[in-house]
């Protein structure tokens, strides 16, 4: 065990930090501190988070009865499109990265600050910019593409606010190009003395992977959705099929970057698992390599598949077979991550801690979809469960059953480094419980929906399928309230909860090192790295 | 489950045991693996928990083979997935000869399909059991999506081109179809039935009701009425290509290339005749961008399609 | 003097240290924007296999010459622009404004070229969702080429644009004393940056103006 700072609470508040090294709006709005921005990015992401929420919440209520209980058809399709472009672009693309990497990419490899801090804050401002065109989109009436924007639908047809979304959803991705730009020139250059590439947090691996889809992918949907824009305006026919142009090549370039985009959300969640599992079971990482490479190659694998989102739209037999083992090739670097972190757990020292519940719900949830990833792989297979539920009920298990319970541990996990405040404990179990539950109950109807038929992005359908859709439904309510818990008592202990020690997990790593909340420049003095990453005491037995 | 949900629907295509069995094999490898994993979890969970704060836990040494096993068995596994789906798919690719041809067009927000005996209906597909039946497709404006889940068989609609998927249905009864790529307001309300019947029944369906007209007639009667003939005579003596014999054979172009005239290349000629321009011919073709919709160019198609040179001399001779 | 601003940032240990990670950041961003570009260059040539036609009869609407004189005019801009930071290196500071501003006449230059080229178009009624309306018989997808030949030539051009804005800052700094032989990361970033709007133009040079042989 390491030595415990442990703090007074009038210490604490005395101790100048970086949340009170200076007050007022514009000392938020005007630094370049890491940590600050990291949360600006939480504020903002939350408040998206809020507004994809309740389109959710509106969807799931229209599907209770098969005629559509609330809304008309044009008003549901434009929820699931807000619902959809800003989950993903606003919400899921931002979380890990912006918040928890900003805060803790500097903090885990010992440095005072990213490479480029005015970048950082710059990134942000361009990320509000973006919201607030979506925003603006939604207000003015709503856009009724889908977040996938295909064309010649969004280009020619569509009579909603499509510009002002593309526009958003373009400016955004130099958000997100900015902020990986940043975290690789700091991962290569600004390591503390001794933080060799395989000494770095598993976490840090996965940040590096991510920047590296957000550099190669971002710039292409940046060009394609300009392109769109451009056709939509001007009618160049550049995908508009009566003047020559090819509708599927939007495709492409949209899936392109929208494929790797998927990592760039379970990926980041991947890195908060494997801090998470060594942590609560007081155990280095079980194949440190294997899973710090499966990341690199999840990342590059990533970018060769693309076109598996594309079996049933007139891709030619050989594209879908050539693409259809592609996918199956970057299956397995995941697969690979699932059995070391179950073999982390052999003869650990498991705690229960509500990190570790989201952890552990983390794993059954994303194992749940990733194999039928597998399913949707296989092509004889992905004909028929194509654009159905089958399809819904997958992603989300990897983006919101993967990538949010991933979130929420994270943040629980370095809550007291944050905020330098302990949440509640008993409700942070109670509601990673109901979550759990309220999502399987969500999500797991929405499978058999799917291999049934029942097509996405319907907001009227046949009777036969009411009585999954209710379950569905139910199930909704759950995980929203389970949702709202932390989001009430974080903030309730960012005044009220006991003061947080340096280091109340007992875990490695440098950023539990630096005091909590760690002041401007991180460390009082550079950190040096002398041993591997999670390096928990441990027995030397003989192997039976 | 509660009683009364099905879990899949009903079979009713050559397909369809086929997509549940390797459902039933994909659920079956994933399933145990996953379940394996969970009950590792569970177990290592309850075992190992932690007794004391300051336990310090036994070390585990890592082994390469474990490393080795979990990529490469997962990998072969995998491999036969991919296989076995790949199977399935070339086959949804490959129609027999000599499948039913149907013709569909799809608009927002409704079905149109043309049968080639002439017989036309929206939003309802009568096909007989039991006899492979091919859908060639498109789309007036945006991209859709034809459907069938109970033949497990989907295929995106796109405009301006065509595409087709082919199926055969096993048994008579009526199925849902839906368009499944998201298409505007009413996406939803673009599905309807397929109706299977015996194909006696299916004879008399066809020749009920009005009609009269078949696709070649129809098409043949345009090819008039848009002074086709004009030019492209059936003696090779207009100002442009004989158009018989001249379906499913490579034709020379302008630039040297060739092209097979299949229906996406007279669909072209139609819309856009510049584009591609037979050998030995002016590009002074008229478009007839507006003058048709895709059901007429179907029927033009049809009418092209039943162009065929007299096949022996035999027949030559017979038929003056 | 010199030594006050040669100081490191708060985040970096010492100035090698800032170097090295300007350098990197410079070439991640290069990485980017080929990307960015590497969309454009696709959709290119996708069409240009499927319409090799009307990409002829579109490029043979450009004014090779133009294309030609710009090219020599960007080629130029970069050996200023290398001579640039080589003063910078050794410290010439006049030598340094003096390159600077050659590079920024000659990338002006290219872009009243370019507005030259972009006028003639317009005469000719080539602009496409503007006013396309050749004269005579053309290929039917001949607005394909000049949409691609308008979003790339554009785009390109705004990077010129910003180029030069970025190029106007560093003459400022450059005035101000601001670089020394051991701390001119700007220079050295903007003229990675200015090279790879040139190499940009290297490629499309030849994939607008020359398909088909001229």
């Amino acid at each position: 065990m390491s030595t415990l700072s442990v703090e007074e609470p009038e210490q604490a508040e005395s101790r100048v930090h970086y949340l009170n090294v200076h007050y007022g709006v514009k000392s938020w709005l005007l630094t370049t501190d890491h940590k600050r921005i990291a949360l600006l990015y939480l504020a903002s992401i939350t408040l998206f988070f809020l507004v994809g929420g309740s389109a959710a919440v509106l969807i799931r209520m229209n599907l209770l009865t098969p005629t559509g209980l609330l809304v008309e058809p044009a008003t549901y399709n434009k929820l699931f499109s807000i619902h959809g472009i800003v989950m993903v672009f606003f919400f899921l693309i931002p979380s890990i990265p912006a918040v928890l990497g900003n805060f803790l990419v500097p903090l885990m490899i010992g440095a005072r600050d990213l490479a480029f801090p005015k970048l950082n804050l710059l990134s942000w401002y361009v990320y509000i910019v973006g919201g607030l065109f979506t925003l603006y989109a939604v207000i003015a009436g709503g856009v009724d593409t889908g977040w996938t924007f295909y064309a010649p639908y969004s280009s020619t047809y569509s009579n909603t606010h499509v510009m002002a979304a593309a526009l958003g959803v373009f400016i955004t991705g130099f958000s997100s190009i900015l902020t990986g730009l940043n975290f690789i020139v700091t991962i290569h250059k600004m390591r503390a003395p001794g933080m060799t590439w395989f000494r770095l947090p598993l976490f840090i691996w996965a940040m590096y992977a991510t920047s590296v889809i957000f550099i190669l992918g971002t710039p292409v949907i940046g060009i394609t959705i300009l392109l769109i824009a451009l056709e939509r305006a001007a009618h160049l026919g550049i995908f508009n099929p009566a003047l020559g142009g090819d509708p599927l090549l939007f495709q492409h370039l949209f899936w392109f970057y929208s494929h790797p985009a998927v990592y760039i959300m379970i990926l980041p969640a991947m890195g908060v698992e494997s801090e998470l599992i060594t942590c609560f079971s007081k155990k280095r990482i079980f194949g440190y390599s294997f899973v710090a490479m499966s990341s690199l190659a999840i990342a590059l694998l990533g970018f060769l598949v693309w076109a598996h989102h594309m079996f049933v739209a007139g891709v030619s037999m050989y594209a879908g077979m050539v693409f259809s083992i592609l996918s199956y090739l970057v299956a397995v670097p995941s697969s690979v991550k699932v059995f070391n972190w179950t073999a982390t757990l052999y003869k650990g020292s498991i705690s229960y801690e509500a990190p570790m519940l989201y952890g552990m719900g983390f794993i059954g949830l994303f194992s749940m979809g990733g194999v039928t990833g597998m399913f949707l792989a296989s092509l004889g297979m992905d004909v028929h469960v194509h654009d159905t539920y089958f399809v819904i009920a997958h992603f989300h298990y990897i983006m919101v059953g993967g990538a949010v319970m991933a979130y929420l541990g994270g943040i629980h996990f370095w809550w007291p480094k944050i905020s330098g405040r302990m949440y509640p404990e008993g409700w942070a179990r109670f509601s990673a419980l109901i979550i759990f539950l309220g999502f399987n109950l969500t999500f797991f109807p929405q499978y058999i929906l799917g291999y049934l038929g029942m097509p996405r992005r319907y907001p009227v359908y046949p009777p036969e399928f009411q009585v999954l859709n209710v379950m569905s439904t139910a199930g909704a309510s759950i995980l929203g309230v389970g949702y709202l818990i932390p989001l009430i008592y974080l903030i309730w202990s960012m005044r009220y909860g006991p003061v947080a020690s340096s280091n109340p997990w007992g875990a490695k790593g440098l950023e539990w090192q630096a005091p909590s909340p760690p002041p401007t420049d991180n460390f009082e003095e550079t950190p040096v790295v002398t041993a591997q990453a999670y390096d928990y005491p441990s027995r030397e037995v003989e192997v039976a | 489950m509660p009683p009364g949900i099905p879990l899949a629907p009903p079979q009713a295509s050559t397909f369809a045991p086929g997509v549940d069995h390797l459902f039933l094999f994909l659920l079956g490898v994933t399933g145990s693996v996953a379940i394996l994993v969970f009950v590792l979890i569970f177990i290592f969970a309850v075992k190992y928990r932690r007794r004391s704060p300051d336990e310090v836990p036994p070390r585990v040494h890592e082994t390469m083979f474990l490393e080795v096993a979990w990529i490469g068995i997962p990998f072969l596994l995998m491999l036969v997935m991919f296989g076995w789906g790949a199977e399935i798919y070339y086959e949804e690719f490959h129609p027999p000869p000599g499948s039913l041809e149907i013709f569909v067009v799809g608009k927002q927000w409704m079905w149109k399909l043309q049968h080639p005996e002439g017989k036309r209906e929206i939003d309802e597909l009568h096909v007989p059991v039991g006899r492979p039946v091919k859908l060639t497709m498109t789309s007036e404006d945006v991209i859709h999506d034809f459907f069938i889940p109970a033949f497990r068989i989907k295929k995106d609609v796109l405009p301006g081109r065509y595409s087709s998927l082919w199926f055969e249905a096993t048994k008579t009864g009526t199925y849902h179809f839906f368009c499944s790529q998201y298409c505007g307001t009413n996406h939803s309300e673009m599905k309807g039935w397929v109706v299977v019947m015996n194909p006696a029944e299916y004879q008399q369906w066809l020749s009920g009701g009005a009609g009269g007209e078949t696709m070649e007639q129809a098409g043949a009667r345009l090819f008039q009425k848009l002074a086709c003939t004009n030019c492209h005579r059936s003696d090779n003596s207009g100002r442009a290509p004989t158009l018989v014999g001249v379906y499913g054979r490579p034709v020379k172009l302008v630039d040297g290339s060739t092209v097979m005239a299949d229906d996406a290349y007279i669909r072209e000629s139609i819309l856009r005749p510049a584009a591609r321009v037979a050998a030995g011919y002016q590009p002074i073709m008229p478009t007839f961008q507006g003058q048709v919709n895709e059901e007429s160019i179907l029927q033009l198609i049809a009418y092209i399609k039943s162009l065929k040179i007299p096949e022996s001399p035999e027949r030559m001779k017979a038929a003056p | 003097m010199p030594e006050s601003h040669a100081m490191a940032a708060h985040q970096f240990d010492d100035l090698e240290q800032q170097r090295e990670a300007a350098s990197l950041g410079i070439w991640v961003f290069i990485a980017t924007e080929i990307m960015f570009f590497g969309g454009l260059f696709t959709g290119y040539t996708v069409y240009r296999t499927q319409y090799f036609a009307s990409f002829v009869a579109g490029s043979h609407l450009l004014d090779l010459k133009l294309g030609a004189v710009n090219t020599a005019v960007l080629i130029c801009s970069s050996l200023t622009m290398a001579l640039a930071v080589y003063a910078a290196q050794t410290g010439k500071r006049k030598l340094l404004i003096l390159f600077l501003i050659f590079t920024m006449i000659l990338g002006t230059g290219f872009l009243g070229i370019k507005f030259v080229e972009y006028a003639t178009k317009y005469h000719h009624h080539l602009i496409p969702g503007f006013n396309f309306a050749p004269e005579g018989v053309y290929p039917p997808q001949m607005q394909l080429y000049f949409c691609f030949y308008f979003a790339m030539t554009a785009l390109h051009a705004l990077h010129m644009i910003i180029g030069l804005g970025l190029l106007a800052a560093l003459v400022i700094m450059a005035g101000r004393g601001r670089f020394t032989p051991e701390s001119h990361n700007p220079v050295e970033a903007i003229g990675i940056y200015w090279h790879f709007v040139d190499i940009i133009w290297i490629f499309l040079f030849p994939l607008l103006y020359l398909v088909g042989g001229r």
